[in-house]
């Protein structure tokens, strides 16, 4: 056990844990935040991604110890109900989901790819979206409210 | 300490307004007629369902609190339901709140599944009925106050108002009182030509929530003092405890208990990395289960099983039929255990007391559930909550009830509240997959080219079940605490007495399916046989979405093209010719339209036999028999040198009566459609000789999001005189067997083993003639 400091959604944190604790279950049994979540814990699936200084990853591999004093943005982080970020404006607008378990894989992901590479070709964002997956198969919504976030960025 | 939570303190505690709790306790509302309405309709509880007040409250602010047994997955019932208590009540969706699915408060309807809910619940009883039985008692107490007939009166946003504009809000009617009837029989449901809120493509009412990550799931469940528990599974199907070594785990920090039930093992400890750490630390010594049937032979091995055999409808003259005629056409599709694999693995949490116990679950069965638990823990019923709270969608029976079990054992073991997340694997290895079916189809056409005589008989494989209110061993939690599964009693068939309900659509859409005199098929074809077999399988079995009726359908839908390849008829013609169901021959015509179909019949005669080559295939169903009608095109590539096949477009025409709401409709139809093809292409739960293999996402292969998403175009077929089916299952009824007629247009080869692998596929090119 060590006294892990960490930064999430822009506030400080202090927790007790074994270092090497995923920082998901840090996330989600300390902090107590319901964005990311445990689909696999196999890096495998993309329902536990959050985005660490900026980069995509899958916070249910990685060791919390690692984290260190880097930013970390999970979904609930983006923007809030009231003021959803565009991104999530976008979700809401084309309904794309079904029992959204999977979201913050779908949304940080595509997020990322589209704030690096405002015209990422189709292609590219099939590319990005290849180890993300959603068993409710909202896939034709999904990809339509990445379009949809694409083009407002424009 | 209070033994019951009941239903007035919850209630009050959500902040909306008394309703009646009945002082009589479970056992006393029993009544075996009612018991028998089977696992989706509503059951007497001490929720009295006959009582208007069970399903709706109406607070002194004109408020709405709606109590449902019949609960969202994320397949939007929650939306619907809003919108049909908003719809029967006059009112806007802000005003109503649903309570789905809590055992103290909520009706028994039994489990939400087998597209019932909207069958259930949107047609002239329970909670439809209850809506319109609360309107009308307002407005008949507007007319009261106002000294005016009821039908001079006008309802608009929870106001009863005359011509004069003399008005009274439901607020002031009922004024925190109860209603204190029975839901009427006759209350009138309003029509939908008037309707304002149900039939518009009203927005999911969780969409916000879950876009901004604030959505409370299951897993996110917090109880003041919870620990957290993992499951320690055997590692190999049929393995049995020997001995645990309590030891080997004494040094992990945070450990607080290992917990061994008969052949269930599992541990408790402060925190969840913690208790993830002792469970791959745990020394198990396990006897070793009795060995796997080869998967390579797995098919052949089923059809030589002993088995419990029903005779569907029998004409008794299929076998001299076939034996004179002159073509018989014959084959045989296969259909693997698929598993539901919910994107999240399955989390309950369970607060086990001396004297009473809550659960939070995910189940589709929260009645159910707390005589499951109450089995498992031996405490009385009327102890035991059972709390719905959303998790990863399920498509049937995952591991949510199971996890219920473990999550109580442990909480019983160490009297605190428990969270149990199972890992990955776990959930592969501990839910009830789609079962594993082989289906042999004989058929004879007569001179003009038309279907003399049908055969069919289907093998199915089956272990346990969903656990319902007295069979806790149908999951794997249960059989390892000591529960027996349900078994399969081999019996032979009789004679077909009972008239057909085609549930499981075993009889294919195009016979008569006469019992009696009685003619319960959507077909013509007199000649006609359906024999199944049920047999017991290795592995634990149950509903996933579409069970059986997917593959049945797949096979049906195949062999039928095979037919109508054979006498040289277009696909859609032939099938036309032999229906007698208009809503079928409705859709196909309308899916037919919408997809610009080329009338003739398969393989195209364009079709190249090497590199990419394109085809069409449809597929149809009658859903269940009566619970939905479907006819949909899928348009595919194939690449012959890879084996590999693309999806490239989809057009469904679907009819489920009149439209609850066309945006959820569209919905879980394109996430069905979907779904659909990637159990299709991909999806086979696979084992070796002592475990199942397929234990995680690169072992067990799902359609990415990164895929090229096919085109899906939907023709929604509304009936606003017809009664409300289901509508969650129907278009996946239909996408093997689309898919399998498309490949062979496209290619002239016929694929009949779900999933078409690219090896499967290259194997049935090279197999053409």
């Amino acid at each position: 056990m060590a006294a892990i400091s960490l930064r999430v959604n822009g506030q400080s944190h202090t927790v007790e844990v074994d270092p090497e604790t995923p920082l998901l279950y840090v996330l989600s049994d300390e902090l107590r935040l319901r964005g990311p979540k445990f689909g696999c814990g196999l890096a495998q699936c993309g329902a536990c991604t959050v985005l660490v200084q900026g980069e995509v990853r899958r916070s249910c591999v990685m060791p919390v110890g690692a984290v260190k004093l880097q930013e970390v943005i999970t979904l609930e982080g983006l923007g809030t109900p009231e003021q959803p970020h565009p991104i999530q404006r976008a979700f809401i607008e084309e309904g794309a989901s079904q029992c959204g378990f999977c979201l913050s894989g779908v949304v940080l992901t595509a997020k990322n790819l589209l704030d690096e590479n405002p015209k990422a070709s189709d292609e590219e964002i099939r590319e990005a979206m290849t180890s993300i997956l959603c068993r409710c198969f909202a896939h034709k919504r999904m990809m339509a409210a990445i379009k949809r976030y694409q083009s407002g960025r424009r | 300490m209070k033994k019951e939570i009941s239903r007035r303190d919850f209630v009050r505690a959500s902040g909306a307004l008394i309703i009646s709790f009945s002082a009589l306790g479970g056992a006393a509302f029993l009544d075996p007629l009612a018991i028998a309405q089977g696992p989706f309709d509503t059951h007497p509880s001490h929720v009295d369902p006959n009582k208007l007040d069970s399903w709706i409250a109406v607070a002194s602010d004109g408020t709405v609190t709606v109590y449902t047994g019949k609960c969202d997955f994320g397949q939007g019932m929650g939306t619907v339901q809003t919108q049909l208590i908003a719809e029967e009540l006059c009112l806007s969706i802000h005003k109503v709140k649903l309570v789905q699915c809590d055992t103290s408060v909520t009706p028994d309807q039994g489990t939400t599944s087998g597209s019932q809910s909207t069958p259930t619940n949107f047609n002239t009883r329970n909670l439809a009925q209850a809506a319109a039985t609360a309107r009308e008692a307002l407005v008949a107490m507007a007319a009261k106050k106002l000294g005016l007939p009821a039908d001079q009166l006008t309802v608009e946003n929870g106001v009863v108002s005359a011509k004069s504009g003399r008005h009274v809000s439901y607020g002031e009617l009922i004024q925190g009182k109860q209603f204190n009837i029975p839901v009427s029989a006759t209350a009138k449901r309003r029509s939908p030509n008037e309707w304002k809120v149900l039939g518009k493509p009203v927005p999911s009412i969780d969409r916000v929530p879950l876009m901004t990550g604030t959505f409370e799931f299951v897993h996110n469940v917090q109880v003041p003092g919870m620990v957290h528990g993992r499951v320690v599974r055997p590692p190999e199907v049929g393995a049995t405890v020997e001995s645990v070594d309590e030891k080997s785990v004494q040094n992990v920090p945070g450990m607080i208990k290992v917990v061994v039930r008969k052949n269930f093992v599992g541990l408790v400890a402060e925190k969840q990395w913690q208790a993830a750490q002792a469970a791959k630390h745990l020394k198990v010594s396990w006897r070793p289960g009795p060995g796997l049937p080869a998967q390579r032979d797995f098919y052949d091995s089923m059809r030589k099983q002993p088995a419990r055999d029903v005779l569907l409808v029998n004409s008794k003259d299929v076998d001299d039929k076939l034996k004179s005629a002159s073509h018989v056409l014959e084959a045989t599709y296969f259909h693997p255990y698929q598993a539901h694999g919910s994107i999240g693995s399955s989390c309950a949490v369970a607060d086990v007391r001396s004297d009473r116990a809550t659960l939070w679950s995910a189940t589709q069965s929260a009645y159910p559930t707390q005589h499951g638990i109450s089995a498992l823990t031996g405490l009385p019923l009327e102890s035991i909550r059972v709390v719905y709270v959303r998790g990863s969608a399920c498509y049937g029976l995952n591991a949510a009830d199971t996890v219920t079990y473990d999550a109580a054992l442990l909480s019983q073991a160490v009297a605190k509240p428990v969270r149990v997340q199972l890992t990955r694997e776990d959930e592969f290895i501990s839910e009830n997959y789609g079962a594993a079916c082989v289906i042999e189809q004989r058929a004879a056409t007569g001179a003009n080219g038309a279907i003399d005589a049908w055969n069919c008989e289907i093998w199915s494989a089956s272990l346990g079940n969903r656990p319902e209110y007295d069979k806790p061993g149908n999951v794997i939690t249960g059989m390892l605490a000591g529960f027996e599964p349900e078994e399969i009693t081999p019996k032979a068939a009789s004679e077909p007495a009972e008239e057909l309900h085609n549930r499981n659509n075993a009889v294919p859409s195009y016979m008569r399916g006469c019992v009696n005199g009685k003619c319960g098929g959507a077909g013509s074809i007199g000649s006609e046989r359906v024999l199944t077999h049920t047999v017991k399988s290795p592995f634990f079995t149950g509903p996933l979405r579409s069970p059986l009726r997917l593959q049945n359908t797949f096979a049906h839908e195949c062999f039928m093209d095979e037919i109508s390849a054979y006498v040289k008829a277009d696909p859609i013609a032939y099938r036309s010719q032999h229906l007698r169901e208009t809503r079928i021959t409705d859709a196909l015509k309308a899916a037919a339209k919408a997809a610009n179909w080329d009338t003739r019949p398969s393989p195209s005669s364009a079709t190249a036999r090497t590199g990419k080559v394109a085809g069409r295939g449809i597929a149809c169903v009658a859903y269940e028999g009566d619970n939905g009608y479907a006819a949909l095109v899928a348009e595919v590539e194939v690449d012959q040198q890879t084996g590999t096949v693309q999806a490239k477009r989809f057009i469904i025409a679907h009819d489920c009566g009149p439209i609850s709401n066309p945006d959820g409709l569209r919905n879980q139809i394109e996430g069905g459609i979907l779904q659909g093809t990637s159990r299709a292409l991909g999806e086979e739960i696979t084992w070796d000789e002592r475990k199942v293999t397929s234990i995680d996402w690169e072992s067990y292969h799902t359609l990415p999001l990164g895929i090229e998403v096919p085109i899906i175009e939907c023709v929604l077929i509304d009936r606003p005189e017809a009664k409300a089916t289901g509508a969650g299952e129907t278009a996946i009824t239909l996408v093997a067997a689309a898919i399998g007629n498309a490949i062979f247009d496209a290619t002239g080869a016929r694929i009949r083993e779900v999933p078409f692998t690219s090896d499967r596929v290259k194997a049935a090119l090279s197999a053409r003639s």
